[in-house]
């Protein structure tokens, strides 16, 4: 736990302290929807915001690791967390509380301007909620492959947009459904699954990769 | 003398394991059991036959080497030789294509890029880095090391607004931030003036004489200090 | 349990598989080609015309067989992944190598013919129905191990990096199929139910199979050949590959 806290204060300070860093995914998801609103209609809102959240994620997290890769702290985390997984958890939560839970929470702002109705609002916010979490976890482990290369980007987004499907195909199917009246029990419940999943098996795999790549 | 990455003196001044002499070189410096069996008993660190590889180059291969309690063992070789890829065997970052490696204690490194977060001040830096060994250390102990490294005055100052000689001097703090026996350094007096030279040789000097070892790779004399503790040298080949 | 054991570590030997694959490239390139004609002329010439897709169903005798390689191949490969990782077997790493493109060709030919077959059948190219969706992610996984070993350097940081991404990838296949297709029963139910396999009929199923069979066995072919000239371009400069070559 010593871990997780050291860690997640760290980036949490480090996040702050560069705000713009912090604020790109924000600034993103709002241009976008401004601009989806120009461009379309009203009745794919709730998948639309889903498809943005996820960008802006996949976005954000490809460079994670990348400034700690270049001055030494991650070798040095590698060395000395032991072990590592609650750092690496500690890390992703500093990152996702800057970066997913924003969008999160900005994201009705976003529902009212395309939609104009309040429907389903709740659940959109919900499904964000645990959903930006388990895409954070996913995108680290790309972000983590690549963090030696000096290139992400787009290389990044290749690698995790594929896993990201099943929790967009949940998230999106929540929302939709709750903007209908439907039910919505199921897919949060799978998405919960999701997120449950990506929190026990997800930080292994990144500190694997993170591993491989401070190999000389 | 010299054979392509192979090990190729060993062992200056100390009457410890000379582990690898010219009989045995050429079969990959082998550690007879009756060597061992009284060599591994207090050391901290034992690598046995390790190899590494670059691609198809053989950096070295059959090296063994161990540090007992009080030693400084120097890493010596020209640029490319392998000394920072042994370093990052030792501590656990790298893994050997063959062979052992044995820490018996909690070891500290200190390397090439400095662990020192540009964005963050010193003590910051060492806030997080007591908390990551699991260090005891309140603010006034590491307001301490950065004291004894110089920095007292600039221990809020963003690192990145520091020169590069003192972003080295926060990364040395950290040796006395945490306590550990083994300290693995990677060319410790880089960017240091001749001030932080001698308090490096200094620190060596104390660190190995409480009976705990480092390892050290480097090009110039780490210590001049009276009390020079046993020093054993391990030469990487071109 | 002796002979196990030597068998893992002689496949580990790329000198000895190198000097005894030849036979099976030319073996397997024969074999399979030869099923290939015979089950493509008795599924393209012999089998009558469906009853609802008329001709257009002859070309799921292509379509099927590569749908179901693809698969086979991403299986293969996180298989060796989980090899090099453990074990450290150059051979399973050079096999990832060697398969990737591979199984991105021929994912990508399942989908140019499900799309040529989709277009008279369902009356659109594109379907959002599960396995084509998720054809298409495994194309993109493909592509992601092939990306991934260009983009690092150091090629032993880059081998490990794309074994790591394959084993990821394989845990992920099955959540997403499953998510994929409960996707599809949602939104869009299949339009026509023809090509299920329990509904196939006998007539169809047979050269299906040779197909089937023979695909595996050409690929297998191609993969052992792309295996062998990654042999020879990491071995270059070894005695026994100089030796090999010198006498054959």
């Amino acid at each position: 736990m010593r871990l997780f806290i050291t860690q997640f204060r760290r980036d949490l300070v480090l996040a702050v302290r560069s705000r713009s860093d912090a604020a790109n995914p924000l600034v993103f998801f709002v241009l976008a929807t401004v601009l989806l609103g120009l461009g379309t209609g009203s009745e794919l809102v709730p998948g639309v915001i889903w498809v943005l959240a996820l960008f802006a994620n996949v976005l954000a997290v490809e460079g994670v690791f990348r400034r700690d890769h270049e001055d030494g702290t991650l070798e040095q985390l590698l060395i000395h967390a032991q072990p590592l997984f609650p750092a690496v958890v500690g890390k992703l939560a500093a990152h996702w509380a800057l970066s997913g839970l924003p969008v999160a929470v900005l994201s009705p702002v976003a529902a009212i301007m395309l939609t104009g109705t309040t429907t389903g609002i709740g659940v959109l916010v919900l499904t964000l909620c645990i959903g930006t979490p388990a895409l954070t976890l996913l995108g680290a482990i790309g972000s983590a492959l690549t963090v030696a290369t000096g290139r992400g980007g787009l290389l990044v987004a290749i690698l995790v947009l594929p896993f990201y499907v099943p929790v967009l195909i949940f998230g999106a199917g929540a929302s939709t459904a709750a903007m209908l009246g439907d039910p919505v029990a199921f897919q949060l419940l799978a998405l919960s699954a999701l997120l449950a999943a990506c929190l026990t098996a997800a930080p292994f795999a990144v500190g694997k990769a993170l591993a491989i790549s401070q190999e000389y | 003398m010299c054979r392509l990455g192979y090990l190729d003196t060993i062992d200056v001044e100390s009457a410890f394991g000379v582990y690898c002499t010219p009989q045995n070189r050429r079969r990959g410096a082998v550690i007879r059991p009756d060597e061992r069996a009284n060599l591994v008993e207090d050391d901290l660190l034992v690598a046995e036959n390790i190899r590494c590889t670059v691609g198809d180059r053989v950096l070295f291969d059959g090296l063994s080497f161990c540090a007992h309690p009080g030693d400084l063992v120097e890493i010596r070789g020209p640029n490319g030789s392998g000394k920072s890829t042994l370093l990052r065997c030792l501590v656990g970052l790298h893994e050997p294509d063959a062979g052992n490696i044995r820490r018996t204690v909690d070891s500290l490194y200190v390397g090439h890029r400095s662990g020192i977060c540009g964005r963050m001040s010193p003590i910051e830096n060492l806030r997080w880095f007591a908390g990551l060994t699991n260090a005891s250390a309140d603010d006034e102990s590491i307001g301490a090391a950065l004291g004894a490294v110089g920095l007292g005055h600039a221990r809020h100052d963003v690192c990145d607004s520091l020169s590069a000689g003192q972003q080295r001097r926060v990364s040395l703090a950290r040796l006395l931030v945490t306590p550990a026996p083994l300290w693995i350094l990677d060319e410790p007096l880089t960017a240091l003036d001749d001030d932080g030279r001698d308090f490096v040789g200094e620190l060596l000097a104390r660190h190995c004489s409480a009976g705990r070892a480092a390892v050290c790779a480097t090009h110039q004399v780490l210590t001049t200090a009276p009390d020079a503790p046993a020093t054993r040298a391990v030469t990487l080949g071109p | 349990m002796g002979w196990i054991k030597t068998t893992f570590h002689k496949t580990g030997s790329p000198r000895w598989f190198f000097t005894g694959s030849r036979p099976w490239v030319i073996g397997l390139y024969v074999f399979g080609a030869l099923l290939i004609v015979i089950g493509s002329t008795w599924g393209l010439g012999f089998v009558p015309a469906e009853r609802l897709q008329g001709n257009s169903v002859r070309i799921l005798f292509i379509h099927a067989p590569a749908a179901h390689l693809a698969e086979a191949i991403y299986v293969a490969i996180a298989i060796a992944g989980f090899v090099f990782l453990v074990w450290r077997m150059k051979m399973a790493d050079m096999l990832i190598q060697a398969a990737a493109p591979i199984g991105f060709v021929v994912t990508v030919v399942a989908l140019a013919t499900g799309i040529i077959w989709g277009i008279p059948t369902w009356g659109t190219g594109w379907v959002w129905d599960a396995r084509t969706v998720s054809t298409l992610l495994l194309a993109f996984l493909f592509f992601g191990l092939v990306a991934l070993r260009q983009a690092i350097e150091r090629p032993d940081r880059a081998s490990r990096a794309v074994a790591l991404l394959a084993l990821v990838g394989v845990v992920n296949i099955p959540i997403i199929k499953y998510s994929v297709e409960w996707f599809t029963t949602l939104h869009q139910p299949p339009s026509i139910e023809i090509g299920k396999k329990p509904a196939i009929a006998a007539v169809f199923l047979w050269p299906l199979a040779v197909n089937v069979l023979g695909f595996y066995c050409f690929v297998a072919g191609v993969v052992i050949a792309a295996l062998r000239a990654r042999i020879v371009e990491r071995e270059a400069g070894a005695k026994w590959l100089r030796d090999w070559t010198v006498k054959s």
